[in-house]
């Protein structure tokens, strides 16, 4: 069990992991911080639509949609 | 004055808050950034009359779009007034959500404004195995801490009791890292979370927001909606509206068309042209016959289906499940999927859909979605008569109306994604639970938004019709219809005589489309003509909100867009057809 750091574009549906950090600049982590995604919170995904569609994840009782593209800067320590 | 403002995170349920403490209905829904606006209304606190101001939902005091402005000016006022004014700030939390919730709380706090924290949807800690002491809460803040329900009344009496004691605390300014920690600390002391199993309606909520479920779910959900409208629509004019028609009202204007000697000016204006000696409620174009007709028999039964079904839909929380799995589709168009809530919105009226682009962040975007809402989607009100009229000729041409509404909405979505400057910002958005909503929820705010239509169309109708006749006896139609006569007859097909509905069209569109009945169209111009209709310019009521939303000039350039697209699209289907 290595745990590995991987965005949460790249984590499959159902996997959970610990939120490590927020690769974007401050706005970006500012709005995600706002609606409960920052470092040391558990997150999981709860799936991805396909063709770089969004990305919806369980933060704490929150469920999320998140863009692609802002999703991919969200960097999270799962369990391999 | 007394100002009581009610702040909070999106989707908490500020609005029903409100609903609650002034007795003024607003409308409510299971989505975030239902309210756009402020709306005011008033209680009465010891004796006192005092201003409650609903305040639209903001994560935090650094706005990301225009309804979050709104509220973060909302604020400013208040500090500026507080000193003599007295005015409170109530913090509606979602109790399920503490610590998301609770950084706007800190923010708040250091306003220096009297403050009191309400955990709305208490209710909802209890089977969510969430324990908050709110004692402890309460003293960690220096501030008042009010469980309450705002859907049954829990704990408001409570609430209101706290108003009087409610005072400014003196926080200082904290940096964004000194709140989140300050956050982290509180939660960990006063909220203990029970593990527990999913549930089967949670089980459910993940099956509509993946793709390979959602899609189908999705697609089966609208079929169904559509199905539901009609029932409800076209069972309510068989059976309540037709018979009330006919057996009450008609025989009511047959004695006053006798009464008025069946001819002459006011019988014309009144009731209108008599066909075969009966009344044609969609053509005798009387102010009592047809203008009674078109809001009332027509229009009033599918904005009553289609509203109590929309209800249903914004209240279960499935709208932003709909948004995230459309969010491919909306970006092709400059947009985010969140776009498809003020879109389906305008299926019931363009204005309350347009006020509702306010949820979008950036002015592209707002401009995209309201010139693609007064161009390629139909209000109730038109929808009900364009069925009614080209209903009678089958289901085609009612789908080929549709159809090309659709495809204009898209090409040109995808034209104005490609020419405007910017780019469509990405969704991030909150998945409320989906809730089973309480019927006394979905009727009130249907009877709400029947009153609102029956104060605002009803008028605009009869007026319409009544300028309609005045125009025909001073001949100005005549005049009109013989300068537009190369476009519409050259380009569109149409005899000339269609321009008047058009022309009206800016009055209300149902009209217009009642208009072009005694015009003896075969159905391919009436097909023509209803798009151009639906495209061709905004009804009154939509160009003063885009007047409002946009700007003049903005306005200007949405307006020359439509007259454009409809005069390409109406020519293309008349060489098609």
């Amino acid at each position: 069990m290595n745990p590995k750091e991987v965005s949460v574009t790249s984590m499959r549906s159902g996997q959970s992991g610990v939120v490590t950090g927020i690769a974007g600049g401050h706005e970006v982590s500012r709005r995600l911080q706002a609606m409960g995604v920052k470092t040391g919170k558990p997150i999981t995904k709860v799936s991805g639509m396909f063709f770089w569609g969004p990305v919806t994840v369980r933060v704490g009782h929150t469920q999320l949609s998140i863009g692609h593209g802002m999703a991919s800067k969200i960097m999270v320590e799962v369990a391999e | 004055m007394k100002k009581v403002l009610l702040m909070g995170n999106p989707n908490v349920g500020k609005s029903a808050f409100f609903s609650r403490l002034t007795g003024v209905h607003v409308i409510t829904s299971n989505y975030p950034g239902t309210t756009v606006e402020f709306t005011k209304g008033y209680m009465l606190f010891a004796g006192e009359k005092a201003e409650v101001i609903d305040v639209p939902g903001t994560y935090t005091l650094e706005p990301t779009c225009k309804a979050e402005e709104v509220a973060c000016e909302m604020l400013k006022l208040a500090t500026k007034e507080v000193v003599q004014e007295g005015d409170v700030i109530i913090n509606v939390v979602d109790a399920t959500n503490l610590e998301r919730n609770l950084y706007l709380t800190l923010e708040l706090m250091e306003q220096k404004i009297p403050i009191i924290v309400a955990l709305n949807m208490w209710d909802d800690t209890k089977h969510k195995g969430i324990h908050i002491d709110v004692e402890k809460l309460a003293e960690w803040l220096g501030v008042p801490v009010v469980p309450t329900v705002a859907v049954t009344g829990e704990g408001f009496a409570k609430l209101i009791g706290e108003i009087y004691k409610a005072r400014a605390p003196w926080v200082r300014k904290h940096t964004l890292e000194e709140r989140w920690k300050d956050v982290g600390k509180v939660v960990t002391r006063v909220q203990r979370l029970e593990h527990r199993h999913h549930t089967l309606l949670e089980r459910f909520q993940d099956l509509t927001i993946k793709p390979l479920t959602g899609l189908p779910i999705a697609a089966a959900i609208a079929y169904l909606a559509f199905k539901v409208i009609r029932f409800i629509g076209e069972g309510l004019i068989g059976y309540v509206f037709e018979p009330l028609f006919n057996n009450f009202y008609t025989p009511l204007i047959m004695k006053l068309s006798a009464l008025l000697g069946s001819t002459g000016f006011w019988h014309d204006i009144l009731v209108g042209k008599l066909i075969n000696g009966q009344i044609d409620y969609l053509q005798s174009m009387g102010v009592l016959t047809t203008g009674f007709f078109i809001p009332i028999g027509a229009v009033l039964p599918y904005v009553l289906s289609f509203y109590f079904v929309l209800g249903l839909l914004e209240d279960s929380g499935y709208l932003p499940r709909l948004a995230v799995l459309m969010d491919n589709l909306m970006h092709r168009i400059g947009l985010h999927g969140f776009a498809i809530v003020p879109t389906l919105l305008s299926f019931g009226c363009n204005v309350p859909g347009i006020l509702a682009t306010r949820i979008l962040e950036s002015k592209r975007e707002r401009f995209i979605a309201s010139t693609l809402i007064s161009v390629g989607v139909p209000c109730a009100a038109l929808q009900a008569m364009i069925i009614g009229v080209l209903g009678y000729y089958g289901a085609r041409p009612v789908a080929i109306v549709y159809g090309t509404l659709f495809l204009v909405w898209l090409t040109l979505g995808y034209v104005l994604n490609k020419l405007l400057p910017g780019f469509s910002p990405e969704l991030l958005l909150e998945i409320p639970p989906y809730r089973f909503p309480p019927l006394t929820i979905i009727y009130k705010k249907l009877w709400w938004r029947m009153k609102a239509f029956l104060k605002e169309a009803v008028p605009i109708v009869l007026i319409g019709v009544f300028v309609v006749n005045i125009l025909y006896v001073l001949g100005v139609f005549n005049f009109i219809a013989d300068i537009s006569a190369p476009i519409v007859t050259g380009l569109l097909g149409l005899p000339k005589e269609a321009v008047t509905a058009i022309v009206i069209g800016f009055l209300r569109k149902d009209v217009a489309v009642g208009m072009l009945v005694p015009l003896g169209l075969s159905v391919s111009q009436l097909i023509v003509a209803c798009v151009v209709l639906s495209m061709f310019f905004p009804c009154v009521a939509t160009f003063v909100v885009l007047i409002q939303e946009l700007g003049w000039k903005d306005m200007l350039k949405a307006t020359a867009i439509m007259i454009v697209a409809a005069l390409l699209a109406g020519s293309l289907l008349n060489f098609i057809l």
